[in-house]
């Protein structure tokens, strides 16, 4: 008696089984057990009181926590928007001018993803200090009125960690386009140029949609860094000067640990689950839909 | 992956997470706090001849990780065994942040360890106490004649109510080793240099400030982009200000004061005109805090507003250039312990800890701390130490302590003083915020902690 390979088919099931057995013990129970303390008000010792929706709620109403989010969403173009701005263009121009050495620029923009994060913040927080080298520079070229202790500072905290973000993400986005780019063919150049397109309307009609798809992927994983920052504010200002650069992961840390409220901590940590999981759904969806 | 999969992952997830019962459930109920210490489990059933106590092992969790700290724990230690060979320590050691962090988990545990180091505040020791898993030390504190060796001004830092809600009174839970208190550092060299004398009244301070600015010196220097340094400077300035029960009251979180008075406007204000003068550096938001000692150590700045814990390390770059002394004027000054030693409900043990704990506080470690160049909480004047800073701060604390006018950090009264009070001197130095509605954010914030106690 033969069968088809691979019946039947519920054997498969049988496979899965222990990589789901390892995911659900790892993935799912804690997401499903961080769902349920968000319901509950839990000082991480003593019994829990059922809070139910409370804790949901009081991440509408509470001023501050609001602005939590609001800072994650001007993060988000510091470490999304920017990044693949100008990646895109240093890998077009990269691309394009067929640089001597491509390999070794490539290594340099990358630099700053192989660096911790925490390194990369203590480093900046002494550029940035008051003593620090961005000023020596203003001061350098004249501009020495402008500067001042800009983690200190209420309207430049934010921007300057973005900034950072900003630094340390181009490099990932730079090298993801530079890939695509050099999978198009060369015949698409030369047809765009025969039409008599110029570098920059070759750009946007060649260039542009044939890394569609690197696109989604670098905004993906940009925007999931921007929205889940923690190490970066935590090392820099500690959601300082006031609360100008509180984000929601150093609060669900902060809440945890430090004041004990972690059915509060955990309703912050789901609410950005599923804002990750919505924005990061629709810039796939984006993507898909548009190469179609 | 189809629907149906997917709805079945779904429900499975979601059977989970109802399966699991609520949170802290699963540990076992608080011991009642009456049983332990009610007068008839009190002296007679404690016991203080550690020798006799049989094979015992103490687990110790601390963190007196860095150089002398850990020097005088191993020293005392050590001595311990000698002396009670019995009992065996086991000792486990964590810096200041990952105690903070893994205490909570290991303490809702079954076996817990016996000795543990925790932080006074409401978030750690409160929180405790009122989960019962600290034991009340009283009946060990009246064999050990405890009360005796600490003045009242430092019992209040390791003394709640057994329900845990009231800070600074009740039962005594914990024992620090180490004093710390918050005064004035300056540059002995410079002020020399200004023709002036180390300030001993708050008006002498102001004119110091002054000359200082005219001879275009940094007169104090302030780094508060960690937010809670400022909370030292605001402290030592509303001692000049404020009475001092209305500061205790509100340190400790107590009902029955309230922030938006004349006299917290006065010392809110102080900061505002320091920094409209000029006396503090414009950056003091921007500026880390161990960039601001560093830089006061170099010789920046005059004066310098902070702990007895920056001298052991300012010492070591400014020698005797270095001057501290209590805040001038009022005898006031925000101080407190190093973490103290507390013995766990759940330790089986507790005579031995209680005999541990007792070893580590006495008299002769009192010395061994000295001769590691820490702060011994108690005795601190019979303790012989050459001039210079060090000098100066066990004469400080001593005084202070002697007056009873250590007042509690201010980040003590509820459990998310701290960050508001951070935030809020941020803003008000920034003039993001006025006196007025700097004190309105603090009131808000206590009121709202007050209320809900009880």
């Amino acid at each position: 008696m033969t069968r088809p390979p691979g019946e039947p088919r519920r054997v498969a099931y049988l496979f899965l089984l222990p990589a789901f057995a390892v995911y659900a013990a790892f993935l799912l129970y804690p997401i499903g057990r961080a769902v349920q303390l968000s319901l509950y008000d839990w000082d991480g010792l003593t019994l829990g009181t059922w809070a139910g929706l409370d804790n949901y709620a009081a991440i509408i109403a509470d001023g501050e926590l609001r602005d939590a989010f609001g800072h994650a969403l001007v993060l988000m173009f510091f470490y999304a928007a920017l990044p693949l701005a100008i990646g895109l263009m240093l890998a077009a121009i990269l691309n394009h001018a067929k640089v001597r050495g491509l390999g070794f620029f490539r290594t340099v923009v990358f630099l700053p993803q192989v660096v911790a994060m925490v390194v990369v913040a203590v480093a900046w927080r002494q550029v940035y200090s008051s003593d620090g080298s961005l000023n020596a520079l203003l001061e350098a070229v004249g501009l020495g009125g402008l500067a001042r202790g800009w983690l200190g500072d209420y309207t430049f905290a934010l921007p300057a960690v973005g900034v950072v973000g900003t630094w340390f993400e181009t490099g990932l986005v730079t090298v993801l386009m530079l890939a695509g780019m050099s999978k198009i063919p060369l015949e698409l150049y030369e047809a765009a140029r025969l039409d008599g397109a110029g570098a920059v309307r070759e750009f946007f009609a060649v260039t542009l949609p044939s890394v569609r798809g690197e696109i989604a992927v670098a905004l993906t994983l940009t925007v999931i860094a921007a929205l889940r920052t923690f190490d970066l504010v935590y090392i820099t200002t500690g959601g300082g000067p006031g609360n100008s650069t509180s984000v929601p992961s150093y609060e669900v840390y902060h809440r945890a640990f430090e004041l004990g409220q972690v059915g509060s901590a955990a309703a912050i940590g789901v609410t950005l689950t599923l804002v990750i999981f919505v924005i990061s759904f629709a810039i796939n969806r984006f993507a898909d839909r548009s190469v179609s | 992956m189809n629907a149906s999969t997917r709805a079945a992952l779904a429900a499975g997830a979601v059977a989970l997470a109802a399966a699991a019962c609520a949170p802290g459930s699963s540990a076992p109920p608080a011991a009642p706090s009456s049983a332990l210490s009610a007068p008839s489990s009190g002296p007679a059933a404690v016991r203080t001849d550690a020798a006799a106590l049989g094979k015992v092992t103490l687990t110790v969790w601390d963190q007196e990780v860095r150089g002398a700290q850990n020097a005088q724990m191993t020293a005392l230690n050590t001595a311990f065994q000698a002396k009670y060979p019995n009992i065996t320590i086991k000792r486990v050691s964590r810096s200041f942040d990952d105690l903070n962090t893994t205490l909570r988990l290991a303490l809702s545990g079954n076996e817990p360890p016996d000795v543990v180091q925790a932080n006074n505040g409401r978030p750690q020791m409160g929180a405790f106490v009122k989960a019962g898993q600290l034991r009340p030390l009283d009946a060990y504190a009246d064999a050990y004649g405890w009360k005796k060796r600490y003045p009242q001004s430092v019992l209040q830092y390791v003394s709640y109510t057994p329900d845990g809600k009231d800070f600074g009174q009740g039962s005594v839970y914990g024992m620090p080793q180490a004093g710390e208190v918050v005064g004035l550092l300056y540059n002995r060299t410079k002020l020399t240099k200004l023709g002036l004398q180390p300030p001993t009244t708050w008006a002498d301070f102001q004119a110091a400030l002054e000359k200082a600015k005219q001879a275009g010196e940094q007169p104090l220097m302030l780094g508060n982009l960690d937010k809670w340094p400022a909370v030292h400077v605001f402290g030592t300035v509303q001692g000049q200000f404020v009475p001092k029960d209305q500061i205790a009251t509100l340190g400790f979180g107590r009902k029955g004061a309230t922030w938006s008075t004349p006299e917290n406007t006065k010392a809110a204000q102080q900061l505002v005109d320091w920094m409209d003068k000029g006396y503090l550096n414009k950056d003091v938001n921007g500026l880390g805090y161990d960039a601001s000692w560093q830089a006061f150590g170099k010789g920046k700045g005059v004066f310098y507003i902070g702990g007895s814990w920056l001298i052991g390390e300012l010492g070591k770059s400014m020698g005797k250039d270095l001057g501290f002394s209590l805040p001038p004027g009022t005898p006031a000054a925000t101080g407190g312990t190093g973490l103290p030693f507390a013995v766990t409900a759940k330790s089986p043990n507790p005579d031995a800890a209680a005999a541990y704990l007792d070893f580590i506080t006495n008299a002769d470690a009192m010395k061994v701390l000295t001769q590691n160049g820490l702060l011994p909480v108690a005795d601190t004047d019979r303790q012989t130490v050459e001039e210079g800073p060090t000098k100066d701060m066990f004469t400080a604390f001593a005084a202070i302590t002697k007056q009873d006018g250590l007042l509690p950090y201010l980040d003590y009264a509820t459990p998310t003083f701290a960050d508001t009070l951070g935030a809020a001197l941020q803003d008000l130095m920034a003039k993001k915020a006025t006196p007025e509605e700097f004190l309105a954010t603090l009131e808000k914030d206590y009121k709202k902690f007050v209320d809900s106690n009880g």
